[in-house]
């Protein structure tokens, strides 16, 4: 029996609908957020912050593009003198660097989950909506912090690893190092606060009916991401900041001379940083486990063990991280232990490739917009995944490892894995967002400039590392015979900038001239699509409930809504984590200055500390005071709440 | 000052040592370990990229046998015969891809164990490496302090000889990467750790460092030279002599002025006052092929050049400039010519 | 023109009896403690493992130092296991919205954070290394560092709801929170109680 029914029948009325023609007015006024730039400074609804971290990560992969031309301008002819070493060590650490913490994560894991989960889960807005605008305030401090950094020549320039002793206080003297590790601080909270956020909607605030067996895999991979956030973040702040403590106050941590260790900082860092991979390659995952069936026109094969392979990469990924030191000259105990696991991290990615092609074998394919980039992405990861292979060998990885074959590698893989689904999703949801399509042949051409562009520059790339390049130089002498394969691949980047300006013009265009798209554009399953486009402001004029997997296509004529959430508050439905029984009620803060206040005594504090210790003590009062600020309860509830007869336990 | 056109730069490098083809390519290896990962390197690479083109066959055929020419969403089909059938499919997919995994993973060990595995039935010859910012310091430890050959950046090996390479850093972490010879191996500050290698032809094999250190990484060369077993014994018995006396007054004026500048303060010269370990060893400086870790060649221009103003060559290398008179670099440069 | 159909009208799902706040593990704000406290545990567990990392890379432990003095830690731990039970009363005594019963239990409780603030700044003064002198010194003084920050972080989270059950704002999700910030007091003694053990046992045997 459904649970929905269950729900139904059990001591609940039954009643059908009337509706209420007033309700859509008075959840406008509840939920209205305030107007003007005090409004964007204050605004707590999901929608606008997941948009605004998508524009802004957008923006910084721009930014991030433009460094990578400028690489590849630098390396087109061997002793190119148009960058020094000083310009390139800046401009290669802060590619990676905002590529990986200012791009591909708040894109992929902020900016998707922030827009989409809650409107999958059915829920009026994400759990505590004001550590989520606090996330981004934050994630937008560290970005500042570090491309401000730049344009005045103390950008990071020690490798977006910045491996001791080289960002050691004795051989990076300056702010360079410091930036980047406060960078580090700012960008990791800020992930955190939003895993809290999301793994909180996904557990507590899905739809009644919803239980784990239906949960769209999406979710399922979002709430995966997020609990690996949450276990591998402190990995890299703890490194970062006790690289910190190394150069501000004289720690040795890092210090050979005095006791302390090299490879610690690797292993540190890598226990972050080999989940990092997954939690980049994750949320492409589910963006084409959710596209597949949508445009396959049928259920997804293999939803159990997708989900499976989902959590098992969850946990592998955990395991794997010495594959980036087998250089270092580990035991060969371990370093055949790490290989079996790097080994083993393929067959989770393997059976949700086989249950992809499963899907589509037996289906009515539409190759629309979106998934002629989901074929993209096969075409593109598989090399990715597949050279992944090689590495997990360790007298290979000898080999290969910080060459260009590297740098091939894992630019298959996360501009594969990750860059590849975020236009697929990005075209998919853009009615969404916008209520408008978006150009299909604008479309096409940026797909097939931006694959050609890509595969130009990278495929090259590994027969460079073959031929010895190594990674992260400024420059080579012409003997080394390197100079034909680097102009081929600095050519490829003309077609990826085409692809990305044709991109832009199509989303300026788009929102405003494109096609109306009415709800369901796409005649999706997921429960985003069962509101307006773009949603009201409430998400929901009545929070919906599930039926099946597929919860549009399983819905009854009749599937019950919820009714009974108060409109004159901002009142919320919490549903249990397993089965999603209502349990009681929540009440969504609604809008509020504190977290811009928060992040800024914040980021004062962390951006102070990089000049002298004494801003923490400095700066924890006035943290204190904002955060205090921020928890104080304001107004009165309507009712009087203390007495055990009002609530449960 | 010295004329402009005495070390112009791009001169000096069309000048530059052309290296044979294959010594610095993981595809093209003259020696035993390299060979094996090679041979590692294609069979994975057969196995990988016959899994590619079945998956995009695959993937091909699914899309193309389903696709249909709608744009209106279409209402949603069930495939229960089909489905089953690709169920089947899909587990007997994972199992081959279990099994190609435990291929890849025995192979590899295997590779490994023969790669990393110490031959025993010859006398090695043993090597330390320390990597600087940015050049190589290579000494052949010998119990007798003054049997221990001390150079930098080239380094001699005997053919059908094991060497041992016991690695160190006297700064940040550099990587010694021969890729004609074998797999990289990092050179950390604290860590002292040893692996070996075996060159079976004659001939150079250029190197490089592979992780970056800092400003030059670029410019941190190295190479080995790979000669017969007597050549390489006449090599350190030569390398063991103190520096050659000068011979002529030039020569012998090029000594005072580098016992006179700041050229002691970094350099050693066995046999002379200049006694310091900050920079290369140069008491043979002159047998060497190339200077500036693999970065010039070592001919009379490229000396004067580097010597007078090493910042222009590798911006942010640890000599400093030095505006020597033209007779006295013209001096200097002959004494350090002199250095066989 | 199809004649227009009533549209079927969906049942409903009437959530307005719904109680308005949850203790215990339905609260979302337990959820997203929990959370809190994986985070802060991954730190402490990183930490306690860099400070045993650190151990295998030098011949003696302490490294030419004697260990820290551990009268102070003693008393302080003495006092942190002590401090459960007034957490544990207001943690009790929240669902039933006593006011009285929450006040004590609250002002006991900041009375014994503020002793164990005092006492670990007596703590820090017999450390017997200064965090610059070598690794093993970083290591000790960044673990009691990284305790004590959490440590005085609690001591204000109780003094704020301490002041706010003098005010009526003390109801509802505000006694949830209070429930809360046990959990958390708990935390700190656990990470506290094996911070001891590194910093006063270990250095004494490993």
């Amino acid at each position: 029996m459904p649970v929905t029914e269950s729900i139904i029948e059990k001591d609940r009325q039954v009643t059908r609908l009337t509706p209420d023609p007033e309700l859509p007015g008075r959840l406008e006024r509840t939920w209205r957020q305030h107007g003007g730039i005090w409004g964007w400074l204050t605004n707590t609804d999901h929608k606008a912050i997941g948009v605004r971290f998508m524009v802004t990560a957008f923006i910084f992969f721009l930014l991030g593009g433009i460094l990578a031309a400028l690489i590849r301008l630098q390396l087109m002819r061997p002793e190119n003198s148009f960058l020094g070493p000083d310009a390139y060590n800046q401009i290669f650490t802060m590619h990676g660097s905002t590529m990986i913490f200012l791009f591909a994560v708040p894109m992929m894991f902020q900016g998707f989950g922030v827009y989409v989960v809650p409107l999958m889960c059915g829920a009026r807005n994400i759990a505590f909506p004001r550590l989520n605008l606090l996330s981004y305030y934050l994630y937008l401090g560290g970005g500042l912090l570090m491309w401000i950094g730049l344009l005045t020549n103390t950008g990071p320039d020690v490798g977006w690893f910045a491996y001791v002793t080289l960002s050691g206080p004795g051989f990076s003297p300056g702010h360079r190092a410091d930036i980047w590790a406060q960078m580090i601080t700012f960008t990791e909270v800020s992930a955190l606060g939003v895993a809290i956020c999301l793994a909180t909607t996904i557990l507590r605030h899905r739809a009644p009916g919803m239980t784990l067996n239906r949960m769209p895999i999406l979710l399922w991979e979002k709430l995966v991401i997020s609990i690996m956030v949450i276990f591998a973040m402190p990995a890299v702040m703890v490194a970062s900041s006790l690289l910190l403590l190394d150069r501000l106050v004289g720690t040795h941590f890092f210090n050979p001379a005095e006791g302390g260790d090299v490879l610690l900082y690797q292993h540190l860092f890598w226990f972050f940083g080999h989940p990092e991979v997954y939690i980049i390659f994750l949320p492409g995952a589910s963006i084409i486990s959710t596209l597949v069936p949508c445009f396959c026109r049928r259920r997804i094969l293999g939803y159990t063990p997708i989900v499976v392979s989902v959590i098992a990469t969850g946990f592998i990924g955990f395991g794997v991280w010495v594959h980036h030191m087998f250089a270092t000259g580990l035991p060969q105990l371990s370093e055949s232990f790490f290989t079996a696991a790097s080994l083993m991290i393929v067959i989770p990615t393997g059976v949700q490739f086989f249950f992809w092609m499963g899907t589509i074998w037996h289906s009515r394919l539409q190759l629309r917009l979106p998934m002629l980039w989901v074929f993209g992405y096969f075409f593109v990861f598989l090399i990715g995944g597949l050279s992944g292979v090689m590495l997990a060998s360790v007298p290979l990885d000898t080999q290969v490892h910080d060459t260009y074959f590297i740098v091939a590698h894992f630019h298959y893989v996360l501009i594969g894995g990750a860059l590849f689904p975020m236009f697929a999703g990005l075209y998919f949801w853009f009615p969404k967002i916008t209520g408008r399509m978006a150009s299909e042949t604008l479309g096409k051409w940026h797909f097939w400039l931006f694959f050609i562009g890509f595969n130009i520059t990278f495929f090259t790339m590994h027969f460079l590392g073959l031929r010895g390049m190594p990674r992260r130089v400024y420059t080579y002498t012409p003997d080394m015979h390197w100079q034909t394969l680097s102009a081929i691949a600095s050519s490829g980047v003309i077609f990826m900038t085409a692809g990305v300006i044709v991109f832009i013009v199509n989303v300026f265009r788009s929102r405003v001239a494109g096609e109306i798209a009415g709800n369901n554009p796409w005649g999706d399953a997921s429960l985003e699509w069962a509101t307006s486009s773009p949603p009201p402001a409430y998400n929901y004029l009545y929070p919906p409930t599930v039926n099946g997997r597929d919860a549009l296509w399983d819905a009854l004529p009749d599937q019950p809504v919820v009714v009974g959430l108060r409109d004159d508050i901002r009142e919320t439905l919490v549903t249990h984590s397993l089965d999603t029984e209502p349990q009681h009620k929540d009440e969504d803060p609604g809008p509020s200055i504190w977290p811009l206040l928060a992040s800024l005594t914040i980021s004062a504090t962390f951006v102070g500390s990089i000049f002298t210790p004494w801003a923490i003590p400095v700066g924890a009062p006035p943290v204190i005071i904002t955060l205090i600020g921020w928890l104080w309860p304001r107004g009165h509830s309507p009712t009087p709440m203390r007495g055990r007869e009002s609530w449960s336990h | 000052m010295i004329p402009e056109a005495t070390f112009h730069f791009a001169g000096l490098l069309a000048q530059a040592v052309p290296l044979a083809p294959g010594s610095h390519n993981i595809l093209h290896p003259g020696a035993p370990q390299g060979s094996h990962i090679e041979w590692l390197y294609w069979f994975i690479f057969w196995i990988l990229l016959a899994v590619y083109v079945l998956m995009i066959v695959g993937f091909t055929r699914a899309g193309a046998k389903s696709r249909v020419l709608s744009r209106e969403p279409l209402p949603i089909s069930e495939y229960p015969e089909g489905d089953r059938r690709a169920k089947w499919a899909v587990g007997t997919a994972v199992a081959i891809t279990v099994i190609i995994l435990f291929v890849v993973l025995a192979i590899s060990v295997a590779t490994g164990k023969r790669v990393a595995g110490m031959t025993t039935s010859k006398n090695p010859v043993t090597i330390s490496v320390t990597g600087h910012q940015w050049w190589w310091e290579v000494t052949y430890p010998n119990p007798q302090a003054d049997q221990t050959v001390t150079t930098a950046n080239e380094i001699h090996v005997p053919v059908g000889t094991p060497v041992v390479v016991l690695t160190n850093s006297a700064d940040v972490i550099h990587s010694f990467w021969p890729p004609s010879i074998t797999g990289k191996r990092d050179l950390l500050p604290g860590y002292s750790t040893a692996f070996w290698f075996q060159v079976d032809q004659p001939g150079v094999y250029r190197g490089q460092c592979a992780e970056f250190c800092g400003l030059q990484h670029a410019h941190m060369g190295f190479s080995i030279v790979a000669q017969s077993v007597s050549d390489f014994q006449a090599w350190q018995q030569q390398q063991l002599k103190p520096a050659a006396e000068p011979t002529d007054q030039e020569v012998a004026r090029g000594r005072a002025v580098f016992l006179t500048h700041t050229c002691l303060m970094c350099h050693t010269i066995r046999g002379t006052d200049a006694g310091s370990r900050v920079g290369p060893d140069l008491t043979h400086l002159a047998s060497r092929k190339m200077i500036a870790a693999e970065t010039l060649p070592n001919t009379t221009g490229a000396l004067a050049g580097w010597i007078v103003d090493p910042q222009r060559i590798k911006p942010g290398a640890r000599m400093t400039p030095n505006p020597l008179a033209p007779d006295d670099l013209q001096a200097l440069v002959s004494y350090l010519r002199s250095l066989q | 023109m199809e004649p227009l159909r009533e549209p079927i009208r969906p049942l409903t799902l009437d959530v307005s009896g719904l109680p308005s706040v949850a203790f215990g593990e339905h609260n979302t704000t337990w959820l997203a403690n929990v959370f809190y406290m994986t985070i802060e545990g991954m730190m402490f567990a990183l930490m306690f493992a860099t400070y045993f990392y650190l151990r295998t890379r030098v011949q003696h432990w302490p490294p030419g130092h004697l260990p820290p003095a551990f009268t102070y830690g003693l008393a302080n731990l003495i006092v942190l296991l002590l401090s459960v039970v007034p957490a544990r009363l207001a943690q009790k005594r929240a669902p039933s919205g006593n006011l009285r019963a929450i006040r004590i239990g609250l002002a006991a409780l900041s009375a014994f954070a503020i002793v164990a603030v005092v006492l670990r700044i007596f703590e820090f003064t017999v450390l017997n290394c200064r965090w610059s002198d070598d690794a093993y010194s970083s290591a000790i003084w960044v673990l009691i560092g990284l305790h004590s920050g959490h440590l005085a972080t609690e001591l204000i989270e109780t003094l704020v709801l301490l002041v706010m059950s003098f005010t009526p704002k003390m109801e509802g999700t505000r006694l949830a929170d209070v429930a809360i910030n046990s959990d958390y007091w708990y935390f700190v003694v656990i990470s506290g109680l094996l911070m001891d053990f590194l910093i006063y046992g270990t250095t004494r045997f490993l």
